[in-house]
C-alpha cells in the first residue's frame, strides 16, 4: 500500500517532483562523470607505463632491479623457456631483453643512456617501440651494428639517421666494452625523458658486445588484456614462480614493478569517494530543503491522515518511501545521462596535449578517454540512496509530529 | 537602507529553517572551495620551494643556449664581476656558482656515466639544501677541492663508501682530456630517486682546474627573498646587466623555464581541480535554484496581493533578488570564516594522508601537507559561488513578471 500511495503522491505535484529530481540527477551525473574522467586517466596511465618497457609481468635476476648490471643476469634459459611455454592463455606474449646502463658518444657529445637489446619481432608486439619509429626503419634480427634512438636524443646529440654512435658499457669481465652503431631509425615517445634515455639494438649484438653468451637481463610478458586490479597478472605470475622454482629469479607484476602507479591508484580511488561525499552534502542540502518545503505545504494532509488514525511511524514510512522513489528515479536518470555523456566524449577522447610537459611529469596520457567503472556507479548510487533516505528522515519526523488540530486549523 | 533591502532581510527570516538550510549549503560550498584551493596552492608552493632548494634556485644566469644543450664551452666568463653586481640587487637572498660536465666515474668495480657538478661549498650551502641532506660523512669544506659528494643510490651502484676513491674521466673545456682521482667525503639522500641516482658534486676550484675552465662557470644560481620577488629580480638583472652589450651572451632563465614540467604539472593539477570545483558549484547552484524556485512558487498569493496594492512587478523582482543576495552573502561570509579557520588550523598542524608518503617523497615533499591561506584562495571560490547563485536566482525571480494579480491571489 505504501508503494502505491507514495508513487501517486509523487506525481500529484509534478513540478515539485521534477525540481527535486533535478537536484538528484545533477548530483549523480556529476559523480559518474568525474569518476569516469579519473578512471580513464588511471587506466591510460597504467597502460602507458606497461607499454613503456614494463609489461604485465617481468622476470629478473634477484639483484637486477637494485643493481642493473650485467653480472645480475639470468643464464638458465632452458628452464625459463619451459616455464614460459607452460602459460596456457593464448594471446600472452613475451620478449627477452638485455638492459644495462651505457654511455653513448659521438664526435661532439657524450651522455648516459640505457642500452636495450631487443628481439625485434617479438618486442614490436609487446611494447610501444613497435609503432613508435617515425623516421627511418625499425630493427630487424639480422641487423649487425644498427641502433634506434629517440627524437629528443637525436637533437641533443646533434646527429641524424645514418650517422655513427659509439656505445660504452661494462662487460661481464669488468672491462669497458665499446662498439660503434649506425643510427637507422628514430622513435617518438610520450615523454621526452624516454626519448633521451633508451637506445635499442638487436639482442644478439648487445650480447656479443657485452660478452653475455646466452644470458639476458629481463623477460617482459604482456597479457592479452589489462586487469587494473592486477589480479589476473598476479595469478599468472604465481604459476610462473611455481614452475620456475628458483630463488635467484624474481617474477613480479606491474603492481610491484610500478609502486608509484600503485600508490597513485590507491590515493585517487580514496579521493574520488571523499569527493562523492562532498558532492552529496552539497546536494543533500537541496534535498532536505525542498522535501521540507513540500512537507510544510502538505501539513493539512498529514493532519488529516493522522485524524483518520494513521500512526506517526506510518507517516514517516510514507514520506521516506516517497523520497526513496524520487532518489531511485533520480539515480537512474543521472546514470543514463552519465553514461550518455561519457560515451559521447569517449569516442574522441579529451585532448590534453596542450599540457604535454605536465602530463609527462604526472605520467598522465596526452589523450584522455573517460571510462565508467561499475564499482564507482555502485558506490555513487549507494551513497546517494542511503544518505538521501537518512536526510529525508528529518522532514519525515516533522510530518509525523504534527497534531491533527494544529494542522487542520492552519490556513 | 532602502525599503526593499529592509523587506528582503525581514522576509528571509520569516522562514528561518529554510533560510538556515540554504545558507548552510552556500557556506558549505564556500568552505570546501576555500580549503581545497588553499590546500592545492600550499602543495604547489612546497613543491616549487623544494625543487628550487634541491637544484635549480629561483633563477640562474647562464650563457645563452646552455639551458638547452648544456654544452661545455657555453660558459660565463667573468663570474666575479657578476657577483659584484648581484651584491647590489635588492630582493636577492643568496647566489652561488656551479659548473657541470658529463664524465665517466669509475670505482674499482663499476663505471657510470654521470653529470659531475662543481660547487662552491660555502655559497652552495646557502642556495640549496644539499648540506642538510648529507647522511654519511660530511659536507665539503672550502679547501676540499678534490673531494666529492655523491647520491646514496649512485654510491650503492658504484659499490663505494665514504673515504673511497673514484676515478674521473671527461673532456675539458678546451677539448683536452680531464682526469683525476676524487675522494668521497659525503653521501647524501634527498628521497628523490632520480637525484640520488645521478648526482655527484665536487669542489668548484678543483673542477675548474681538472676541466681547464679557468675562472669561468656554467651557472650562477640565485635565490630571491620569496617566490613573489622572482620576476622583479629577473627583470632587474635583465635590464641593468644582461642588456649591456658586452653581456648580451647571457640569459636569465627562472625556475619556470628551467623546469617547465613542474609549472605545467601544476597547471594540469589546478585544471583538474577546477573541473571538480565547477561540478561542485553546479550541484550547489541546483540546490539553491530549487530552494529559490520553491520559495517563490509558495508565495504566489503574497505577490498577487502586493501587485494588487500597486507594487510594480519589477520592484517585487528586485525584492526577491535582494533576498537571494542577502542569503548568499551571509552564506559566503560564514563559509569564508569557517573555511579560513579550518585552513589555518591545518596550516599550523599539517595534514597527513596515509599511503601517500612514497609519492610525495618522489616530488621532494615532506610527508605532511600544509595548506596555505591567501587572499586568492580565500576569495576566488566564494566569488564564483556568489556569481553562480546570483545567476541561478535570476530565473525564478523572472517568473514574477508573468504573474497577474487576480490569478495569483486565487492561488493557495
Amino acid at each position: 500500500m505504501y508503494t502505491i500511495l507514495a508513487w501517486r503522491n509523487i506525481w500529484r505535484n509534478p513540478r515539485r517532483t521534477i525540481v527535486i529530481l533535478m537536484a538528484v540527477i545533477i548530483g549523480v551525473w556529476s559523480m559518474i562523470f568525474l569518476g569516469a574522467l579519473m578512471r580513464g586517466m588511471e587506466t591510460e596511465m597504467v597502460r602507458n607505463s606497461i607499454s613503456t618497457l614494463t609489461g604485465s609481468i617481468q622476470i629478473h635476476h634477484r639483484d637486477y632491479r637494485n643493481d642493473p648490471v650485467v653480472e645480475n643476469s639470468m643464464d638458465d634459459m632452458d628452464k625459463l623457456d619451459q616455464a614460459l611455454s607452460s602459460i596456457q592463455d593464448t594471446g600472452t606474449l613475451w620478449a627477452k631483453r638485455i638492459r644495462v646502463n651505457a654511455i653513448a658518444s659521438n664526435a661532439r657529445h657524450s651522455g648516459g643512456v640505457t642500452l636495450v637489446g631487443i628481439e625485434p619481432e617479438k618486442e614490436a608486439k609487446i611494447s610501444f617501440i613497435g609503432n613508435a619509429v617515425t623516421k627511418g626503419r625499425f630493427l630487424s634480427p639480422e641487423d649487425k651494428n644498427k641502433i634506434i634512438v629517440g627524437n629528443a636524443f637525436l637533437k641533443k646529440f646533434n646527429t641524424k639517421i645514418g650517422n655513427k654512435l659509439i656505445l660504452l658499457s661494462q662487460d661481464t669481465q669488468n672491462e669497458i666494452a665499446s662498439k660503434a652503431f649506425k643510427i637507422v631509425g628514430v622513435f617518438n615517445a610520450d615523454a621526452e625523458a624516454i626519448e633521451k634515455q633508451f637506445v635499442f639494438v638487436p639482442l644478439v649484438q648487445a650480447s656479443k658486445m657485452l660478452k653475455m653468451g646466452e644470458s639476458i637481463s629481463e623477460i617482459s610478458i604482456v597479457l592479452p588484456k589489462l586487469d587494473i586490479t592486477g589480479k589476473k597478472e598476479f595469478q599468472t605470475a604465481r604459476k610462473l614462480i611455481a614452475s620456475v622454482n628458483d630463488d635467484t629469479i624474481v617474477i613480479e607484476t606491474w603492481i610491484e614493478l610500478l609502486p608509484m602507479i600503485k600508490a597513485i591508484l590507491k590515493m585517487s580511488g580514496f579521493f574520488l569517494y571523499i569527493w562523492y561525499f562532498v558532492v552529496f552534502i552539497a546536494m543533500g542540502f537541496g534535498i532536505v530543503n525542498t522535501t521540507l518545503m513540500a512537507i510544510f505545504e502538505r501539513m493539512r494532509e498529514f493532519g488529516l491522515m493522522k485524524a483518520l488514525g494513521m500512526r506517526p511511524l506510518q507517516v514517516i514510512r510514507g514520506v521516506v518511501t516517497e523520497t526513496f522513489f524520487l532518489l531511485i528515479l533520480g539515480i537512474l536518470i543521472g546514470n543514463i545521462l552519465g553514461f550518455l555523456s561519457v560515451a559521447a566524449i569517449a569516442k574522441n577522447g579529451i585532448d590534453l596535449s596542450a599540457l604535454a610537459a605536465g602530463a609527462e611529469m604526472w605520467g598522465i596520457p596526452r589523450i584522455l578517454y573517460p571510462e565508467i567503472w561499475l564499482q564507482d556507479v555502485a558506490v555513487a548510487g549507494f551513497v546517494v540512496l542511503v544518505l538521501g533516505v537518512l536526510v529525508s528522515l528529518y522532514p519525515a519526523f516533522k510530518a509525523a509530529r504534527v497534531t491533527p488540530i494544529t494542522a487542520m486549523t492552519k490556513n | 537602507m532602502s525599503i526593499e533591502l529592509k523587506m528582503a532581510w525581514r522576509n528571509i527570516w520569516r522562514n528561518p529553517r529554510r533560510t538556515f538550510l540554504t545558507i548552510s549549503a552556500i557556506a558549505f560550498a564556500s568552505l570546501i572551495l576555500v580549503f581545497m584551493l588553499s590546500f592545492q596552492l600550499g602543495c604547489y608552493e612546497t613543491m616549487i620551494n623544494t625543487s628550487v632548494k634541491i637544484s635549480t634556485g629561483h633563477m640562474q644566469i647562464q650563457a645563452k643556449g646552455y639551458l638547452q644543450d648544456k654544452k661545455m664551452r657555453l660558459v660565463i666568463k667573468n663570474p666575479d664581476k657578476i657577483a659584484r653586481f648581484l651584491d647590489t640587487v635588492n630582493g636577492i637572498d643568496k647566489y652561488s656558482f656551479r659548473t657541470n660536465a658529463f664524465s665517466l666515474i669509475s670505482s674499482e668495480e663499476r663505471t657510470y656515466g654521470v653529470v659531475l657538478t662543481g660547487i662552491d661549498p660555502d655559497k652552495e650551502a646557502h642556495v640549496s639544501s644539499i648540506k642538510s641532506l648529507i647522511r654519511k660523512g660530511a659536507y665539503l669544506k672550502e679547501n676540499d677541492i678534490y673531494s666529492a659528494l655523491i647520491g646514496e643510490h649512485l654510491s650503492n651502484n658504484l659499490k663505494v663508501d665514504v673515504n673511497d676513491e673514484l676515478t674521473l674521466l671527461g673532456q675539458g673545456r678546451d677539448g683536452s682530456i680531464a682526469a683525476a682521482v676524487l675522494h668521497i667525503k659525503g653521501i647524501f639522500n634527498s628521497g628523490i630517486d632520480e637525484f640520488d641516482r645521478n648526482v655527484i658534486m665536487m669542489g668548484l676550484i678543483g673542477f675548474q682546474d681538472i676541466f681547464s675552465m679557468g675562472k669561468s662557470v656554467h651557472e650562477i644560481v640565485i635565490t630571491s627573498n620569496s617566490l613573489g620577488d622572482v620576476s622583479q629580480v629577473k627583470q632587474h638583472i635583465q635590464n641593468n646587466y644582461v642588456n649591456a652589450k658586452e653581456n648580451s651572451y647571457l640569459s636569465v632563465p627562472d625556475w619556470m623555464e628551467i623546469m617547465p614540467g613542474l609549472l605545467q604539472g601544476i597547471q594540469m593539477d589546478l585544471f583538474s581541480g577546477i573541473i571538480m570545483y565547477i561540478i561542485l558549484v553546479i550541484v550547489v547552484a541546483f540546490s539553491i535554484f530549487n530552494t529559490f524556485l520553491m520559495a517563490i512558487l509558495e508565495r504566489t498569493k503574497e505577490f498577487g496581493v502586493m501587485m494588487a496594492i500597486g507594487t510594480s512587478p519589477s520592484r517585487i523582482t528586485k525584492l526577491v533578488m535582494f533576498e537571494s543576495i542577502c542569503m548568499t552573502f551571509v552564506g559566503i561570509v560564514l563559509g569564508i570564516l569557517i573555511g579560513s579557520l579550518v585552513t589555518l588550523y591545518f596550516q599550523k598542524h599539517g595534514i597527513f594522508i596515509a599511503g601517500t608518503e612514497d609519492i610525495l617523497k618522489q616530488y621532494g615533499i615532506p610527508d605532511r601537507l600544509y595548506p596555505r591561506l591567501s587572499l586568492i584562495s580565500a576569495s576566488a571560490g566564494p566569488l564564483v559561488v556568489f556569481l553562480i547563485t546570483f545567476v541561478s536566482s535570476i530565473f525564478p525571480a523572472l517568473k514574477i513578471r508573468k504573474l497577474k494579480p487576480v490569478e495569483a491571489m486565487a492561488n493557495i
